[in-house]
């Protein structure tokens, strides 16, 4: 027999550091930062660096540490409307933007896919090219566009859609937020629908033809089902973080333009409430989390 | 008696009546993709029943021919009749051929008996029928058990029968079978290729097979095509492509085969008139007794197949004919058959086939033996093309 523990992973240090890595990143960036948010959710506000209260102290205050946590911050998020209109809302318009993205992203992925071998890697490069200026720039340069004596009114009122006493009124509404969403998030989309797409075998869409399926049938019949872990992927590397957004409804949206990244920042930075901002964030990560883990669940048991 | 040329697979050879209609018919078909010839100015007839192979090397356009029958294509020129219609632009989900794929192409997120079905579907038959269909289909390729299976689930072997299974559940006039047998082990392709042929006569339908394997198409045929290049080489029967081939290209392609070139020095034949063709081929005489065009002078091939070519260490009684002296050079051993390379003086090799049949041989023939290969009049060919 010849020697079999190189090829043993529990007998090999270096296999194991490979496998810490991804975990001890995640430990690092994401569970010990939400631990502190979550504890800070717990406590209550004081005038004070840092503003809340209790801060940790010693091993022997731990217990009096604990006593002084309670969730009042989580009570008061339900007793406020706002908190729940905006959580609505923001999920709504996350909706909505995911949608929209579907219908404009799926489109281009699949034509994407079905062009040529050679100019795929140009189409390709041209989706992620906006990458290559900044997200607040690109933002900014929407405002330009859509504000009311803006790009978008000179354009239409030059060749005479519009008068020249009208003027477009997207900026500041809700419309305007959906146009910077949708700009803003495709190549997400895109990209996650073009790799499902790109990877499918044209001899079945030969194959649903030949068995008496016209092309417009085998698409919803054969490409769309197969093309399901795209979408799925691309809805959610959207859906999550335009949940959470807040630049675009702040830069683009008007006063009215309800989201729960504005609320939060206004906790934050213009009530200076910690405690309470943290409860925000942490039910906004339940209410995204919880959702996906069922979901992922039910994905393992079908397959 | 008069002789054949080999066994006769079945009564069946409509090719040979000229009363037939031919049931698909290519006329003067030409497609080219770009600047390339695939299929050039190619008339081709198949009848009703028939298991048909298009046989050739990668290339050569039978896949294409194949594909311009299931709408997959349009041809540049000529057009294809079906049953005397001529089909040119009726889109492929309208023909009434089914084609079974190289890769299968059995649709990942459907269960077998889905993937089955998905043909009958698109008719709108009722459920009841679909259901009945899709059972008779599974009976038939013998995968009864795997019906709630995904494609994924099965193995190589089970996946070409839901492919073989789906593509036969519409009842197609015709079925296009590209490459079938192509991702199987060789025993298993064996015993498919006996199972493609009985579920062709049970079911009394047109095969087009399209293969590069010539024992397969051999085995599974009433007639083959060859190809080469876009053009037909020959369309004859197993036994006459492999007893009689038009050219050196359809020998050396079908088989084994040793190829002598030469010229003419006497021929008791012409057109219609069998007789003996001597020929001489760089100092050896050989012969074959045919019909043949040639006229003394014309350079020509002589062909003949190694299994007809005895071997032996005793000189024969004639050697002036049909005889070459020379060194076993190599032997290869493949069990049923031994193949030995012999070296003639010149240079050239000569390969006889014998078969195996004892276990011990007294004086086996080996490396360096000096031997004698000698062969009938009737077992050599002679090539003009």
């Amino acid at each position: 027999m010849a020697d079999t523990t190189a090829d043993n992973p529990h007998a090999n240090p270096a296999r194991w550091l490979v496998v810490a890595v991804p975990y001890l990143w995640l430990l690092l960036f994401f569970v010990a930062p939400f631990l502190i948010i979550f504890k800070i959710s717990l406590s209550d506000t004081a005038i004070a660096m840092p503003p809340y209260t209790p801060v940790f102290g010693g091993w022997a205050a731990i217990s009096d540490f604990v006593s002084e946590l309670d969730i009042e911050n989580y009570l008061f998020l339900t007793e406020d409307p706002l908190y729940f209109q905006a959580y609505m809302s923001s999920l709504r318009i996350a909706a909505i933007s995911t949608f929209l993205l579907l219908l404009i992203g799926y489109p281009m992925a699949l034509a994407m896919a079905r062009a040529p071998n050679s100019i795929r890697p140009i189409l390709l490069m041209l989706v992620i090219l906006p990458f290559w200026t900044s997200f607040l720039i690109r933002v900014y340069a929407w405002i330009g566009i859509l504000k009311p004596d803006g790009l978008l009114t000179l354009a239409l009122q030059t060749i005479g859609l519009m008068g020249p006493d009208e003027q477009v009124e997207i900026f500041r509404t809700d419309t305007a937020v959906f146009i910077g969403i949708v700009y803003s998030y495709l190549p997400f989309m895109v990209l996650p629908l073009y790799a499902a797409l790109e990877k499918m075998d044209n001899t079945l869409l030969e194959a649903a033809n030949d068995l008496g399926c016209p092309p417009w049938k085998a698409f919803w019949k054969i490409t769309f089902p197969l093309s399901l872990p795209g979408v799925i992927a691309g809805s959610m590397i959207c859906f999550i973080p335009i949940t959470g957004e807040f630049v675009i409804p702040d830069l683009l949206g008007g006063a009215d333009t309800l989201m729960i990244g504005k609320t939060l920042w206004t906790e934050f930075f213009s009530n200076r409430d910690w405690p309470l901002a943290s409860a925000v964030a942490v039910v906004l990560l339940l209410m995204l989390v919880v959702p996906i883990a069922i979901f992922q669940n039910q994905q393992k048991k079908v397959a | 008696m008069a002789k054949t040329l080999g066994p006769v697979k079945r009564k069946f050879s409509p090719w040979t009546d000229p009363a037939s209609v031919p049931f698909i018919r290519f006329e003067n078909i030409t497609k080219r993709f770009g600047n390339f010839t695939a299929v050039d100015n190619l008339t081709l007839d198949i009848y009703e029943r028939e298991f048909f192979s298009l046989l050739g090397p990668s290339g050569c356009g039978k896949t294409t021919l194949m594909r311009m029958l299931a709408g997959f294509e349009e041809p540049t020129e000529g057009r294809i009749l079906l049953q005397g219609k001529d089909i040119s632009g009726v889109p492929p989900y309208k023909r009434p051929t089914n084609m079974m794929f190289q890769s299968y192409a059995l649709f990942p997120h459907m269960s077998v008996e889905k993937n089955i079905a998905f043909g009958l579907k698109q008719d709108n038959l009722a459920k009841g029928e679909i259901d009945t269909r899709v059972e008779e289909m599974l009976k038939l390729v013998k995968l009864e058990q795997f019906a709630k299976r995904k494609p994924a689930q099965l193995s190589g072997g089970q996946r070409q029968r839901v492919a073989l299974a789906r593509s036969l559940a519409k009842r197609p006039k015709v079925l296009l079978l590209d490459e079938p047998l192509g991702a199987l082990d060789k025993k298993l392709r064996e015993e498919t290729q006996f199972e493609l042929m009985d579920i062709q006569q049970t079911l009394g339908l047109t095969f087009l097979i399209v293969t590069h394997d010539q024992e397969e198409a051999m085995t599974v045929s009433d007639r083959i095509a060859v190809m080469d290049k876009g053009i037909i080489m020959q369309v004859a029967t197993p036994a006459e492509i492999y007893e009689a081939p038009n050219s050196r290209y359809v020998a050396d392609f079908i088989g084994d085969i040793n190829i002598l070139e030469g010229t003419v020095t006497q021929t008791d034949s012409a057109l219609g008139a069998p007789g003996l063709v001597r020929i001489d081929s760089d100092g050896l005489s050989v012969a074959a007794e045919q019909e043949c065009q040639a006229v003394k002078g014309d350079h020509v091939a002589y062909a003949v197949r190694p299994e007809k070519v005895r071997i032996s260490q005793e000189q024969p009684a004639d050697t002036s004919l049909n005889a070459a002296y020379g060194e076993v050079w190599d032997i290869g051993y493949l069990g049923d058959f031994s193949v030995f390379l012999v070296k003639m003086e010149d240079g050239r090799i000569v390969r006889a086939a014998q078969a195996n049949v004892s276990r011990l041989v007294d004086r086996p023939i080996t490396f360096g033996d000096m031997v004698w290969l000698t062969w009938s009049r009737d077992a050599g060919l002679v090539l003009t093309r």
